[in-house]
């Protein structure tokens, strides 16, 4: 099982790589967003997999019975998605917001930060 | 594994039962402080005008909280406290080690000092968009980053910094600044996703997040029994990006001199360093092996950043684009400690961030009073006149040259020296004269920068100044918050080149915790697993120190591992299960 999500998360990853090395804000920011479930999914491979047992000790026991699912990687997914989540919204926005201040999505020609014809500096002194 | 029932239910086993003493409150006070600061700040969002007050007075309150835990941590070692009172490797756990208050102090110390400073520069405006807030908040990510002990409460931390940095880039809304802001978000964005991706694989490999519990079990891994040149790598890269390393570094030229100059200042001071930080944590104290396996890369990429920030401060007609690659220039140098990586290389690290730290936020500040003055312009061409209109302003930006540059009597020369040194010793010459050549390179473009500005009369096409139109004056309200933060920090700089010293222990106590974790392990684990360090470092003494090199910090490392997992070997059990 973790070798068939390994190869998913592993799709995930060439996906979103292939969408942010786009010139395109809108491009990059699905990568992103593919990116940040590359992410959840690799972590909860991570954390190995098992299907039937949740992690709850019975009434009256001390430890659980046997091998259960590891809670962990559930509980840093889950911050983990608030945080991409979040992000994600923010960096629409901000798409959104350059979209119309600077009329165009095309990062290479977004120059205003740093203009294509600056002077060179001084050579005085 | 019988429970039983009648039995209450033994929580010594799993649980820290005795209560936390006041003082220990102290490591998560300027957390607590900046987070209460900034909420209440966005409940008063329509008395703007005491916004500024207020930061600074909670600014001031973190460095005297982290001054106070500076001054523990010299006294008592590293200190923790660990989240809902679980056993160490299951809660999170703070911890405060020389580095971590260290930097926590001075970045607290910088942030108050550009507080004073955005009283006079940050408009009405911007202070409703939520300017002062998002320092704060700003504060709570970076303090957070230099306290914790989890890597995934790192990187929690990391986006807490991340998400502030993203609105106090953007605060005025103007179109250089989204532009910039588009290359920022998205890159820092990747660069702490990879960071995740990393702390995932770490995860799977080793099973903790706990920084010393995972110290403990990679150090008793059998050899080749973790993927550790991966992680390490994807580790170098996430923190590389973050730090703007030579070949990841160029969202930072590109975004951060769009902001108010006092953004850009407290940014070049704090965030890249947050990263070397990161780096250093991770690759000295946690992993080891990864920087033993990594050392002549990371030692590359130094050179390589020193070289090309220097060159491209050279480069550079606008003067904060050129401080832009003086921060990418100052990472290289850090980086230089940690791919020699004995003490005294990671001492003139931590001596080095703590210089760039002071050096480059008062940089900005000094040219934002210049830029003041001059109605605004940035451009080596357009300056001159610097001097004839504040002869105080020109001196204090020289000493800044001069501290950047690496020259004594200022801050910057004591790190170099020690790294020049250090490098030397381990055989790495050429780095040793990468760093020479760095400072080099940087003495010109900072002193061609000094004598445009300040020297020389007036800009180009004015004879020595005559026809260029007057440089403004301040008036005495904004001259004393312009003036004292510079001020301040050149008395720092100044004070750390004279009197190096007491940074200079603070850094090698923080080097060697580093590289002998023992303690920075004893105080996260308990007093039982102090009891059995204590034992090991006698053994370790034992068996000399032929070797100055990371190799020997593993020898006494690997026999502790079985003891500290002693007194949580039955909650441990559980973990394990799942595998």
């Amino acid at each position: 099982m973790e070798g068939v999500l390994s190869i998913l998360v592993g799709i995930f990853f060439a996906v979103s790589i292939y969408l942010m090395m786009s010139r395109y804000t809108i491009r990059i920011m699905l990568g992103i967003a593919v990116l940040g479930n590359a992410v959840n999914l690799l972590i909860f491979t991570s954390g190995r997999l098992m299907r039937e047992v949740p992690p709850i000790i019975p009434v009256g026991e001390l430890v659980p019975p046997g091998p259960t699912a590891n809670p962990l990687p559930q509980a840093l997914i889950l911050t983990a998605i608030v945080i991409s989540f979040s992000f994600l919204a923010f960096l629409l926005v901000l798409a959104y917001r350059a979209y119309q201040e600077l009329g165009t999505d095309d990062i290479v020609e977004m120059r205003v930060a740093e203009p294509a014809d600056e002077d060179l500096p001084p050579v005085s002194y | 594994m019988a429970g039983n029932a009648d039995n209450a239910v033994d929580f010594a086993a799993g649980m820290l039962v005795a209560p936390t003493s006041a003082v220990d409150w102290l490591i998560v006070a300027p957390t607590l402080i900046t987070i209460i600061g900034g909420a209440s700040l966005v409940m008063l969002r329509y008395q703007a005008k005491w916004h500024g007050y207020l930061t600074c007075f909670f600014l001031a309150m973190l460095v005297v909280v982290d001054a106070i835990l500076l001054a523990r941590v010299m006294e008592h070692g590293p200190l923790t406290m660990t989240m809902g009172r679980w056993m160490p490797p299951f809660g999170i756990s703070l911890v405060v080690d020389a580095l971590g208050a260290l930097m926590a102090l001075i970045s607290a110390v910088v942030a108050l000092t550009v507080c004073v400073y955005s009283l006079a520069d940050i408009s009405v405006t911007s202070t409703r968009f939520g300017f002062y807030p998002s320092l704060l908040w700003m504060m709570t990510g970076i303090t957070g980053s230099f306290l914790t002990g989890d890597i995934f409460n790192l990187y929690v931390w990391f986006e807490v910094m991340l998400i502030s940095s993203f609105g106090l880039l953007i605060v005025d809304g103007e179109r250089v600044q989204i532009d910039g802001a588009v290359k920022y978000a998205v890159l820092n964005l990747m660069a702490t996703t990879l960071f995740l991706v990393t702390t995932g694989y770490l995860y799977g490999a080793v099973g903790s997040l706990n920084m010393a519990d995972i110290a403990v079990r990679l150090r008793e891994m059998p050899a080749g029994a973790a993927p550790m040149g991966t992680i390490a790598t994807l580790y170098l890269l996430a923190f590389s990006m973050k730090a703007a390393a030579f070949p990841v570094n160029f969202w930072l030229p590109a975004s951060y001199h769009t902001p108010k100059i006092a953004v850009s200042a407290i940014f070049a001071g704090l965030l890249t360093k947050v990263g070397v930080y990161a780096l250093i944590r991770t690759l000295v104290l946690v992993m080891p092996e990864g920087r033993d396996l990594l050392s002549d890369v990371i030692a590359w990429i130094a050179a390589l950043t020193m070289i090309f920030g220097a060159i491209g401060a050279l480069a550079q007609n606008d003067v904060r684009r050129s401080f832009g690659f003086l921060v990418v220039g100052g990472i290289g140098s850090s980086m230089v400690g940690v791919a020699v990586g004995t003490e005294d290389a990671i001492t003139g690290a931590i001596l080095y961030a703590v210089n760039s730290i002071l050096v480059m936020t008062a940089l900005y500040l000094a040219f934002g009073i210049l830029m003041r003055k001059n109605g605004g312009k940035y451009n080596l061409a357009d300056l001159g006149g610097g001097y004839k209109a504040s002869s105080w302003l020109s001196i204090l930006f020289l000493a800044l040259v001069f501290a950047a540059s690496g020259l004594p009597p200022f801050s910057g020369f004591w790190p170099k020296l020690i790294l020049v040194e250090a490098s030397l010793k381990e055989g790495y010459g050429w780095l040793a004269f990468a760093v020479l050549l760095s400072g080099f390179i940087t003495t010109i473009a900072m002193g061609r920068i000094w004598a445009h500005a300040f020297w020389r009369g007036g800009p180009i096409g004015t004879v020595d100044g005559r026809d260029a139109a007057p440089l403004y004056t301040l008036s005495s309200v904004v001259r004393h918050r312009v003036f004292v933060p510079v001020m301040a920090l050149v008395a720092m700089i100044v004070y750390i080149g004279v009197n190096p010293s007491p940074v200079f222990s603070v850094s090698q106590y923080g080097a060697s915790t580093l590289l002998k974790p023992d303690h920075y392990i004893a105080a996260v684990f308990g007093p039982v697993a102090a009891q059995r360090t204590v034992m090991n470092e006698d053994h370790a003494t034992a068996e000399g120190q032929e070797d100055a090199g990371a190799a020997k910090s593993r020898g006494p490392n690997s026999n502790r591992a079985n003891s500290n997992r002693a007194n949580s070997n039955r909650a441990n059990s559980n973990r394990e299960g799942a595998h």
